[in-house]
C-alpha cells in the first residue's frame, strides 16, 4: 500500500495538524500534532474513546466543521493532493459527495424526514453527475440494490421513518458511494445498531470499497469492529495518535499501554468468569490539559519520562508508537495480551 | 460531534469561577446585543429607585406659565399642557409602568408555577382536567380576553393588571409542569428518592434550581411583552387613570398634541419601547447561554 | 383511519374552546358592577320600566337559565344589541369586519414575506454583521408600542412630509364603493374606478406597515430560532457532505422542515395579531372592529365588547384548527400513517 502510494498523492494526508475551538472558558485543543495518511484503496481505521478528535479530524479535511467557530493552529490537510483550507465554498462543494463522501453515525436523523429517499439520492447524483432525472434514478436504483435493499423501487418512494434504522443506514451508504467518490469517511456507521446488522453493513462496505477501489477512513470506537475491515489503524486519545500500524500488528503486538488497554477491554478476548477490565480514571480536560503524555494519569507503566511529551518511536513493519517505555526498545516485546 | 464537555459549553456556569470583568468582556465580545439589554435594565432599575433624586421636578407640579414648551435645557423632554415636566412624569412614570408589569409576573408567575408543580406531581385525574382547562384557555386571544375582563372590571390600574395577569397564567402553568415532569424523571431525582430523601427536601434541592433558569428566561421575556400590554390598555384608557404619571396614560394624552407638540407622546413611547428592548434583549441572552445545544460561543 | 383520527380529538377541543368562551363572557357580563338593567334603560328610568327590561333580559331568572338562555342566542347568531349604535351586534361586526380583514391580511402577508428572509439570512449567518441587524429589527418589532409607532409615523409621513394619508380608507373626494367584498382594494376596482383605488392604496399604507412591523419581529425570531435547530440536524450535515449546493440545502432541506413548527406557532401569533391591530385601527381612525371595539370599550357598550370578544375568539380558535389540520398534512409521517 504505502509504495504504491509513492507515485500518487494520498488519499487523505493529514500532517502533524493541531486543532482548537476558542470558547468562553479558553480554548480547547481538539487535536494535537494528528498525522493520518490513508493510501489509494486504502481501508484506514481510526479508533479511540469518544471526544478523542476522530471525527474532528476527518471533519476538518471536509471542512464540515462549523466555520468561524475553529481554529487550525498548525500542520496541513491534503485530499488527494489538494488543500480543503484553500479552496471556496463552490469548490468544496465539487469534491464533497464527489470525490469525498462521508456517511454519519445515527441513521435516524441523517436523512431529511420530509423528503423521500429517491428524492434525496437523485438530487445528490445529479448534483455531480451530468444526468437526466430518469438516469439518476435508473443509478440510484441501481446503487440501492447493490446494498442488497430488497425492492428498491419501492423504497425510492418512501419516506425514510418508513425504513428500519439498518435500512436507512443502508441508504446512506448508498447515498455515499453514488458518484464513485475516490475516498469515503465512515463515522461509526454501525454504532447505533444491532450487532447482527452490524456484519451485514460491514461487508458492504468493505466488498464495495474493494470492488471500486475506494479509499476508507472507518471511525469507530470499537477496536474489534474496525479490525475486522481494516488494513491498517490509529489508535488516538486525548486528540494525539499514540499508535499507529498495520492491523494485525496492533492487534498481535500492541505497543502503547492505551492499545493493550483497549484490547483487554473487549469481552470477546476475555475467557467465561474471567472479570471483564475496565481503564481507571478519566480522560484530560482539554481545555487545560496535564504536561506531557495525556496517558499518564491513567498508566499503570508511568515514571518520570512520561512527564515530558513522547515523540513517535518508528517500529519495524510500519508500526509506530508515542510512548517513553517503548523509545528506547526497538526490539519488540512479545505479546502480553491473552488472546 | 466534538470533543467538549456539556458543563464547557454553557457560558453561564463558569461565571462563578471566572471573574465578572473576564464576564463583561465576554458579552461584549459574543453578544453585544446581550449587554445593551444589561445596560438598559441597570439604567432602568436606578431610574425607579432613585426617581426623587433624578427627576428635576416633582411630576404633578402644575406651571401654568410654562404650558407644552418644546424641550429645552430646564426641560429636556418639554412641559405639558398644565406646565408639569415631562421627563420628570416619563422618570416617575417608570415607577407605575414597571411596577405594574413587574406585579402582573410576579403575580402569574406564582399562581401558574404553583398550579403547573402541583399538577405535575399531582398527576391522574387532577392534571388531566388541568391540562384540558389550560388548553382551552390557552386556545383564546389572550390580549382581546384581557381587554374584556379589564373593561368589565372598570377602568384603573390595579385592574388591567388582574385582567393581564390571569390570562397569563395557563403559559407558566404550562412551562412549570413540563419541567416537574421532565425532572422527576431524571436520574439524580430518582437517586436521591432512593436515598430516602422526602418530597419537599427533592422540590426545594432539586426541582426549584434546575426549574429555575427556564422560568427566569420566561419571565424576563414576558416582562418586556408586558410593558407593552399594561401600556396599551391605560393607552386605550383601561389601565392607569390621569393625572397619575404612566407611560402608556402619557402617551394617550399626548396623542392629541402629536401634530404641534411632537415631544409630548415621543418620549414616554420612546421609555416603553426601550424598556421592551432591554427585557427582550437581556431574556434573549440568558437564554441564548443557558441552552447548551446552542453551543460553544 | 387516519385523519379521523387526529379531527376528532380537534373537534372535540373546539367545541370546549367554544362553550368556554361562552362561560367566560358570559362571567364577565356578570362580573359588571351595578345592574345592567339599569345601563340599558338609562338613569332616569322609571321601576316599572327597570322591571320590563329585567325580564325582557331573563335578569330576573336564575343563573343557571340565564345561561342557557345566552347560549342558546350566541347559537342563533343574536350576540345582544349595542347600546351605542343601537344595532344588533352582530351587524355592527358585520360591517366592520371587511376592513379589519383587508389590514389584517395585508400586514400578514407582508410581514412574512419581510421576517421569513430576514429569519433565514439571520440564522445562516449567526453571530455575524447580518444577525446582528436582523435580530436590532426583530427585537424592535417585538418591543414597539404599537400605538406609540403609529402615531410617530402619521407625525413624519403624514404632518412633517405630507407623502401619505393617516387616517380613514378613503380620501374625502371619493365615494365609499357599493359593497361587495367589502375590500376597497377589490370594490374600488371592480366599479372601475382607478383613482378611488390609489387613494385606497395610499390610506393602507402606513396602517399596514406599521401593524406589519410588530409582526414582523415575531415572526423573523421564531424562523430564526427553528432554522437554527433544524440547521444543525444530522440530515443538514448529510447534504452538506453530499456537496449539494448552498442554496438548495438551505431551501429545500432546511427552510422546509423548520418552517412546519413555525407555522403552528404563528398561527398562535395570530392573537397578537388581532390585538395590534386593534391598536392600529384606533390610531388611524381606521374603520373596523379594533376602532369599534375600543370606542365601545370608551363608552361602556357592553353587549358590543362580549360580541367581539366571542366573535375574535371563536375566529381565532378555528383559525388555529385550521392551521393544526394543514400542519399535520405537512408532516409525511403523519400523512402517510397516522
Amino acid at each position: 500500500m504505502t509504495a504504491h502510494s509513492v507515485q500518487r498523492p494520498h488519499a487523505l494526508s493529514i500532517e502533524n495538524l493541531s486543532l482548537e475551538f476558542p470558547t468562553y472558558a479558553g480554548a480547547i485543543k481538539a487535536l494535537d500534532g494528528v498525522t493520518i495518511k490513508v493510501g489509494n484503496a486504502e481501508i484506514v481505521g481510526l479508533v479511540g474513546e469518544s471526544g478523542c478528535g476522530k471525527s474532528v479530524s476527518t471533519m476538518a479535511a471536509t471542512r464540515l466543521l462549523p466555520e468561524g467557530r475553529y481554529k487550525i493552529t498548525q500542520g496541513s490537510i491534503r485530499l488527494f493532493g489538494r488543500d480543503p483550507m484553500a479552496m471556496d465554498e463552490e469548490e468544496l462543494q465539487q469534491v464533497r459527495g464527489k470525490l469525498v463522501s462521508t456517511i454519519f453515525q445515527e441513521p435516524m436523523n441523517a436523512l431529511n424526514p420530509t423528503i423521500r429517499i429517491g428524492q434525496q439520492l437523485v438530487s445528490v447524483i445529479r448534483r455531480h453527475e451530468a444526468l437526466g432525472r430518469k438516469a439518476a434514478e435508473a443509478v440510484a436504483v441501481n446503487i440501492l440494490a447493490d446494498m442488497l435493499i430488497p425492492e428498491p423501487a419501492r423504497i425510492m418512494q418512501a419516506y425514510p421513518f418508513e425504513l428500519s434504522g439498518g435500512m436507512r443506514q443502508r441508504v446512506l451508504i448508498a447515498m455515499a458511494f453514488s458518484c464513485n467518490p475516490g475516498l469515503i469517511i465512515a463515522d461509526e456507521p454501525t454504532t447505533a445498531l444491532d450487532v447482527t446488522v452490524q456484519a451485514a453493513i460491514l461487508r458492504l462496505i468493505q466488498g464495495r470499497a474493494r470492488r471500486t477501489g475506494t479509499s476508507v477512513v472507518f471511525i469507530s470506537h470499537n477496536i474489534a469492529v474496525v479490525s475486522q475491515i481494516c488494513d491498517r489503524l490509529y489508535i488516538m486519545y486525548a486528540g494525539r495518535i499514540v499508535e499507529s500500524g498495520p492491523t494485525r500488528a496492533v492487534l498481535d503486538r500492541p505497543q502503547h499501554p492505551y492499545t493493550r488497554a483497549l484490547l483487554r477491554c473487549l469481552p470477546e478476548r476475555v475467557r467465561p468468569k474471567e472479570p471483564l477490565e475496565s481503564i481507571p480514571g478519566t480522560v484530560p480536560n482539554l481545555l487545560d490539559p496535564p504536561p506531557g503524555c495525556f496517558y499518564r494519569p491513567r498508566c499503570p507503566e508511568a515514571d518520570t519520562r512520561c512527564m515530558e511529551k513522547p515523540h513517535e518511536t518508528a517500529l519495524p513493519g510500519g508500526q509506530a508508537v508515542s510512548c517513553w517505555q517503548r523509545a528506547g526498545h526497538p526490539s519488540l516485546p512479545s505479546s502480553e495480551v491473552p488472546s | 460531534m466534538v470533543a467538549i464537555n456539556p458543563e464547557d459549553q454553557t457560558a453561564a456556569g463558569r461565571v462563578s469561577k471566572r471573574s465578572r470583568l473576564h464576564f463583561l468582556w465576554y458579552l461584549t465580545r459574543r453578544s453585544p446585543l446581550t449587554l445593551v439589554g444589561l445596560l438598559i435594565i441597570t439604567l432602568l432599575v436606578i431610574m425607579i429607585v432613585g426617581a426623587p433624586f433624578i427627576a428635576p421636578y416633582d411630576p404633578n407640579k402644575v406651571m401654568l406659565s410654562a404650558r407644552l414648551m418644546p424641550p429645552s435645557a430646564a426641560h429636556w423632554f418639554g412641559t405639558d399642557e398644565v406646565g408639569r415636566d415631562l421627563f420628570s412624569r416619563v422618570v416617575y412614570g417608570s415607577r407605575a409602568s414597571c411596577g405594574a408589569a413587574f406585579m402582573i409576573v410576579l403575580i402569574s408567575m406564582s399562581i401558574g408555577v404553583f398550579l403547573g408543580c402541583l399538577s405535575g406531581i399531582a398527576g391522574g385525574i387532577f392534571d388531566s382536567a388541568m391540562m384540558r382547562i389550560m388548553d382551552v384557555v390557552l386556545a383564546l386571544p389572550a390580549l382581546v380576553l384581557a381587554m374584556a375582563l379589564a373593561a368589565a372590571l372598570g377602568p384603573s390600574l390595579f385592574n388591567s393588571m388582574l385582567a393581564v395577569a390571569i390570562v397569563r397564567i395557563p403559559a407558566y402553568v404550562r412551562l412549570a409542569r413540563g419541567q416537574t415532569l421532565s425532572l422527576r424523571e431524571r436520574v439524580f431525582v430518582k437517586a436521591s428518592r432512593t436515598f430516602g430523601a422526602s418530597n419537599l427536601y427533592i422540590l426545594r434541592w432539586h426541582m426549584l434550581p434546575n426549574a429555575l433558569s427556564p422560568l427566569i428566561v420566561q419571565a424576563t421575556l414576558d416582562l418586556g411583552g408586558i410593558v407593552l400590554i399594561a401600556a396599551a390598555l391605560s393607552f386605550i384608557g383601561l389601565g392607569a387613570q390621569p393625572p397619575t404619571a404612566e407611560w402608556g396614560a402619557l402617551v394617550s394624552s399626548g396623542r392629541s398634541f402629536i401634530l404641534d407638540q411632537w415631544w409630548y407622546g415621543t418620549f414616554p413611547g420612546l421609555a416603553i419601547l426601550v424598556t421592551a428592548m432591554g427585557c427582550n434583549l437581556l431574556g434573549d441572552g440568558i437564554r441564548d447561554m443557558l441552552d447548551p445545544r446552542l453551543g460553544t460561543r | 383511519m387516519t385523519i379521523t383520527r387526529i379531527i376528532v380529538p380537534r373537534l372535540i377541543l373546539l367545541f370546549f374552546v367554544v362553550f368556554g368562551v361562552a362561560i367566560i363572557t358570559f362571567a364577565i357580563s356578570h362580573l359588571i358592577p351595578g345592574d345592567p338593567a339599569r345601563l340599558i334603560a338609562g338613569d332616569r328610568a322609571s321601576a316599572e320600566t327597570l322591571e320590563n327590561v329585567r325580564r325582557d333580559l331573563g335578569l330576573d331568572r336564575p343563573v343557571t337559565d340565564q345561561f342557557v338562555i345566552y347560549v342558546r342566542s350566541l347559537l342563533h347568531g343574536d350576540l345582544g344589541t349595542s347600546l351605542r349604535t343601537r344595532r344588533p351586534v352582530a351587524a355592527d361586526i358585520a360591517t366592520f369586519l371587511p376592513a379589519t380583514l383587508e389590514l389584517g391580511i395585508l400586514s400578514l402577508v407582508l410581514a412574512v414575506l419581510i421576517g421569513v428572509p430576514l429569519g433565514v439570512f439571520s440564522a445562516i449567518y449567526k453571530d455575524g454583521p447580518i444577525d446582528q441587524i436582523a435580530r436590532t429589527i426583530s427585537v424592535c418589532g417585538i418591543s414597539m408600542p404599537v400605538f406609540w409607532f403609529g402615531m410617530v409615523v402619521i407625525l413624519l409621513f403624514y404632518a412633517k412630509l405630507q407623502i401619505l394619508p393617516g387616517s380613514g380608507r378613503l380620501a374625502m373626494a371619493f365615494a365609499v364603493p357599493q359593497r361587495v367584498t367589502g375590500f376597497f382594494l377589490i370594490d374600488t376596482l371592480l366599479e372601475g374606478r382607478f383613482d378611488a383605488f390609489l387613494s385606497a392604496v395610499r390610506h393602507l399604507i402606513l396602517p399596514t406597515f406599521v401593524l406589519a412591523f410588530a409582526n414582523l419581529g415575531v415572526i423573523t425570531r421564531q424562523i430564526r430560532a427553528s432554522m437554527l435547530d433544524v440547521l444543525q440536524e444530522d440530515y443538514i450535515r448529510t447534504a452538506r457532505a453530499s456537496g449539494l449546493r448552498r442554496r438548495v440545502v438551505i431551501f429545500n432541506h432546511a427552510l422546509r422542515n423548520a418552517l412546519i413548527p413555525s407555522i403552528t406557532l404563528l398561527g398562535l401569533a395570530l392573537g397578537d395579531l388581532l390585538y395590534g391591530a386593534v391598536l392600529t385601527e384606533t390610531i388611524f381612525a381606521w374603520p373596523g372592529m379594533g376602532t369599534y371595539v375600543v370606542t365601545s370599550i370608551q363608552t361602556l357598550d357592553f353587549p358590543a365588547i362580549m360580541g367581539f370578544t366571542v366573535v375574535a375568539s371563536i375566529g381565532y380558535v378555528l383559525i388555529n384548527l385550521v392551521i393544526d389540520l394543514a400542519y399535520m398534512l405537512a408532516d409525511p409521517q403523519i400523512r402517510e400513517v397516522g
